[in-house]
């Protein structure tokens, strides 16, 4: 069964249909890819999944447990959306890390913040505390970043703050975690180190979303990839399908783009 | 009376007069400081009302004199045939504080908005993402951001509200201005000398230089994130 089902998701900003009908679905341990030009919606479409946005209409499921339905008032209630948010992860295109936090802390300090809530933290203190920062360094030794934990982010190159930001995501233990656009804040040189990371957590069957202009990366990360244009998905396949045999001619335009350069 | 007799009785009188000045200062920061707080989260509100009401409150407080402000939160409940505040001066250190704690917490609140605003809006989405409340992200990831920005606009601020506190001479509260003064009309023996009102300059000189160490030190411990 798939982890995630999207169905007839839509979302306006006043006039504006950013999102028109999205439908698609993805299996656990499988990376989807997200391309398509600016304002396509991708964005949007990401930012819905991980309730920044509220969609007008459609229905989002994981692991076949409701969690958004247009239709039913009840699926937004304040407190259950909190607690749904945590299904998904999601990396920004700006890093979005606690500047007064050291790396180690960045990946911390939410699963403090949820331990803190449970009847049992008080009496096992120390224990969840050791056990929450062993896991956060074991996160941030795979971003390849054990000498840079107690640095703050203005400390850092801007490929490093993705790492941690990454790990921060990864800390919470998402079901799918969402990457938009991780690489576009970056310089072709910091790309490279963060699609290693990205690329590193598909090969453990990690499974993402991810926006991304970066077409070749896309191609070869990815097990599924959906073309989106003014708010609707154009086409959507197997990486092969998509790069190789594309359908529509607003696919194969957009692509030519980037084969040309 | 010699200068050197005249000095030592001087700047008893002067120091009990600093004392008032000083408890208006805190007891102004103290009110200020929070309720500036609540009158951003007003102005900010959602709820068009609320936030145009606080807005006009602030407009008002900020657009006129400090100095009729206290004399109309002093005057105004004996004229409309209550006088809360009674005649002593207790009394009036009291209406004081009223007046400036509102005075002062509109012009915090301006402070503050910016401060809350300056934060960009990734941070709040970012802790959302992670699964904290609102509360959670206002306290561990805001704030801090927020109070590294306010620091210098308030240090100035709080600097202004050290001599601010001399207009409610115009009440006759007896702070160091009106100690000053009263050697002038005549007191403990001496009168009309006029280097005593001269004088407390100093005071005032002297504990802003304090507060500027220590608010400088403040913004220095403040600088280990960007």
């Amino acid at each position: 069964m798939a982890i995630l089902e999207v169905q007839h998701v839509s979302k306006s900003f006043g006039n504006t249909e950013v999102l028109k009908d999205i439908s698609f679905s993805l299996e656990k341990g499988k990376v989807l890819s997200l391309i398509g030009s600016s304002g396509s919606g991708k964005t949007t479409l990401l930012r819905c999944l991980n309730f920044l946005e509220r969609p007008d209409g459609g229905v989002i499921r994981v692991n076949g447990e409701m969690l958004f339905d247009a239709a039913d008032p009840a699926t937004m209630q304040e407190g259950e959306i909190r607690r749904k948010r945590l299904h998904f992860g999601l990396v920004f295109q700006s890093f979005n890390l606690f500047p007064q936090y050291t790396a180690l802390q960045n990946v911390m300090l939410a699963k403090e913040l949820l331990a803190k809530e449970k009847p049992d933290y008080k009496s096992k203190k120390k224990e969840i505390h050791a056990q929450i920062e062993a896991e956060a360094k074991n996160f941030l030794d795979q971003m390849g970043l054990s000498d840079r934990m107690d640095n703050y982010p203005h400390q850092l190159s801007g490929g490093q703050c993705q790492r941690v930001a990454i790990a921060r995501a990864l800390a919470l233990k998402p079901d799918i975690l969402c990457f938009d656009e991780p690489t576009s804040a970056l310089d072709p040189e910091l790309t490279g180190e963060v699609l290693k990371v990205i690329k590193g957590l598909a090969d453990q069957e990690t499974t993402m979303i991810i926006v991304t202009h970066e077409m070749a990366f896309a191609r070869d990360v990815s097990s599924q990839v959906i073309f989106m244009d003014g708010g609707c998905i154009m086409e959507q396949g197997t990486p092969e399908e998509v790069f190789e045999h594309p359908k529509e001619e607003r696919t194969k335009q957009f692509l030519s783009r980037f084969t040309n350069q | 009376m010699e200068f050197s007799e005249q000095f030592p009785i001087v700047v008893q009188a002067l120091n009990v007069g600093f004392l008032q000045t000083l408890k208006l200062f805190f007891v102004t920061l103290l009110g200020a400081i929070p309720l500036g707080l609540i009158i951003s989260f007003g102005s900010m509100s959602r709820f068009k009302p609320l936030s145009f009401i606080t807005k006009i409150i602030v407009w008002i407080i900020r657009g006129t004199p400090l100095m009729i402000q206290l004399l109309i939160v002093y005057f105004m409940p004996g004229l409309m045939g209550n006088n809360i505040w009674g005649g002593g001066e207790s009394g009036r250190f009291l209406a004081a504080s009223v007046a400036f704690i509102f005075n002062y917490a509109c012009y915090f609140s301006e402070i503050y908005r910016g401060g809350i605003q300056g934060v960009p809006a990734g941070q709040e989405e970012a802790g959302l993402v992670l699964g904290m409340t609102k509360t959670q992200i206002f306290f561990k990831v805001k704030l801090l951001q927020m109070i590294k920005r306010i620091v210098p606009p308030m240090s100035n601020e709080i600097i202004t509200l050290v001599k601010d506190t001399s207009l409610s001479r115009i009440i006759a509260l007896q702070e160091v201005i009106w100690a000053g003064q009263s050697f002038m009309k005549g007191n403990m023996g001496i009168a009309g000398v006029i280097w005593p009102l001269f004088f407390t300059a100093v005071y005032y000189l002297i504990f802003n230089g304090i507060l500027t160490v220590l608010l400088g030190r403040l913004e220095k411990k403040l600088e280990y994130f960007r």
